[in-house]
């Protein structure tokens, strides 16, 4: 394959939330709103593209029998750095996305992408599969967490964005969209409109 | 007592594991298609919860916790490990299924082969890491903690175990095919959130 299709086939034609079933726990818990969706995004794939490369440098130093745990230890250690900058430079974010910073150690994801890819691959094309998963992460990441946050609770980054005068003819928040049941609708939705463009079937 | 018998109801139902918090979500998926397998491995989730949620809550209070080591010498008060607690928890989790794993093969040849795969892949179910990473950010006892990893894994047997039946049914009907797979799965979780939602607001 080739290192452009490496890097770009994660964003829509192997998407690893719609298409491969990736990280769904971490997509759907932290996107009631734009901003710690954007940085779980920007976490997710400093992680990837970290763990990949080490991974992929010291992948025939790795005994076949240990490699989980091998690649449990990168991952944790990955993990414990980006929740340590976290907290110091975006208290209130990491606040905010509570124990889903630690659950991106448990985020198939990951080790997704270390077991199918790294494992086999030398280090650049690893780094630009690191690069394309998460951003493909990202990207669904952005789109549900702007989705809930404009129409569950009418704001944007925090700024309101629907002006006053809707609410004052009726309009309503959804509020269904902040709590749980919405965030599986929502993300139905966007894999049922995907999959339609794409014309990718998955047969039960 | 009635407290634990109420933090236990409200993890099972009010607050399901998978159902508020989204953990767990890929085998939640990836292994919903049969009800026995399904069964099988919610018994797994439950039996590896109820061992390591008290046994990560030992190792984070008397050895990682802000001057958890004051039990050694007096001199250790200010160290403060509590950074290590993702690489010790995940150590614990990859463990403890190691022994399961074990165990049951020499108790019960049968539950062993059931159970199959399934086992192993324990080690990175989130729900697993989630529940220790919550038990420690809520502050419980470990009599607490217990309950909640317990009650917490029978919730998720619950879903899993409904979800699955749903699937088993939805064999039959005729989806959009688009739909098909990931998309009605999502659609439905949502659906079984949203009555799970009912429970809220019971006070016991």
């Amino acid at each position: 394959m080739s290192n452009k299709k490496t890097f770009f086939e994660p964003f829509v034609h192997n998407n690893p939330v719609t298409v491969q079933i990736l990280g769904i726990c971490s997509t759907l818990a932290v996107t009631t709103q734009l901003k710690p969706s954007l940085v779980m995004g920007i976490a997710v794939t400093v992680i990837i593209v970290f763990s990949n490369l080490i991974i992929s440098l010291i992948r025939n130093m790795i005994p076949k029998k240990i490699r989980i745990i091998v690649e449990m230890i990168i991952i944790a250690t990955m993990v414990i750095l980006v929740d340590q900058i976290l907290r110091a430079y975006l208290f209130d974010v990491s606040k905010q996305l509570s124990v889903f910073v630690g659950l991106i150690i448990t985020n198939c994801i990951v080790l997704g992408r270390l077991e199918g890819f790294a494992l086999i691959n030398k280090a650049v094309p690893s780094i630009l599969d690191g690069l394309g998963n998460g951003i493909g992460y990202s990207l669904i990441l952005v789109a549900v967490g702007a989705f809930r946050e404009i129409f569950g609770s009418g704001t944007l980054l925090g700024f309101s964005v629907i002006p006053q005068s809707l609410y004052n003819a009726g309009y309503e928040n959804n509020g269904l969209l902040v709590l749980a049941p919405g965030a599986f609708f929502l993300l139905g939705l966007i894999v049922w409109f995907q999959r339609a463009i794409t014309k990718q079937y998955e047969e039960e | 007592m009635l407290e634990m018998f109420s933090l236990g109801i409200k993890s099972v139902f009010v607050e399901n594991i998978l159902l508020a918090y989204f953990l767990g979500m890929c085998s939640f998926l990836a292994v919903s298609k049969k009800v026995t397998t399904a069964i099988g491995l919610g018994f797994a989730v439950v039996f590896v919860m109820a061992i390591t949620t008290p046994v990560n809550w030992l190792v984070h209070e008397y050895l990682l916790k802000a001057g958890a080591l004051s039990w050694l010498s007096p001199k250790f008060v200010e160290v403060d490990l509590s950074f290590l607690n993702y690489i010790a928890f995940i150590a614990v989790i990859a463990a403890m299924v190691q022994i399961a794993e074990m165990a049951i093969e020499k108790i019960s040849m049968k539950l062993y082969t059931a159970l199959g795969i399934f086992l192993p892949l324990i080690t990175v179910n989130c729900a697993i890491l989630g529940v220790s990473l919550f038990m420690i950010e809520r502050k419980y006892t470990l009599g607490q903690s217990t309950v909640f990893g317990v009650s917490s894994g029978i919730g998720w047997m619950l879903a899993i175990m409904a979800m699955a039946a749903i699937r088993e049914k939805l064999k039959y009907s005729n989806i959009p095919k688009p739909l098909r797979g990931l998309g009605i799965t999502m659609l439905l979780t949502g659906l079984i959130a949203m009555a799970f939602m009912t429970f809220s607001g019971i006070n016991i």
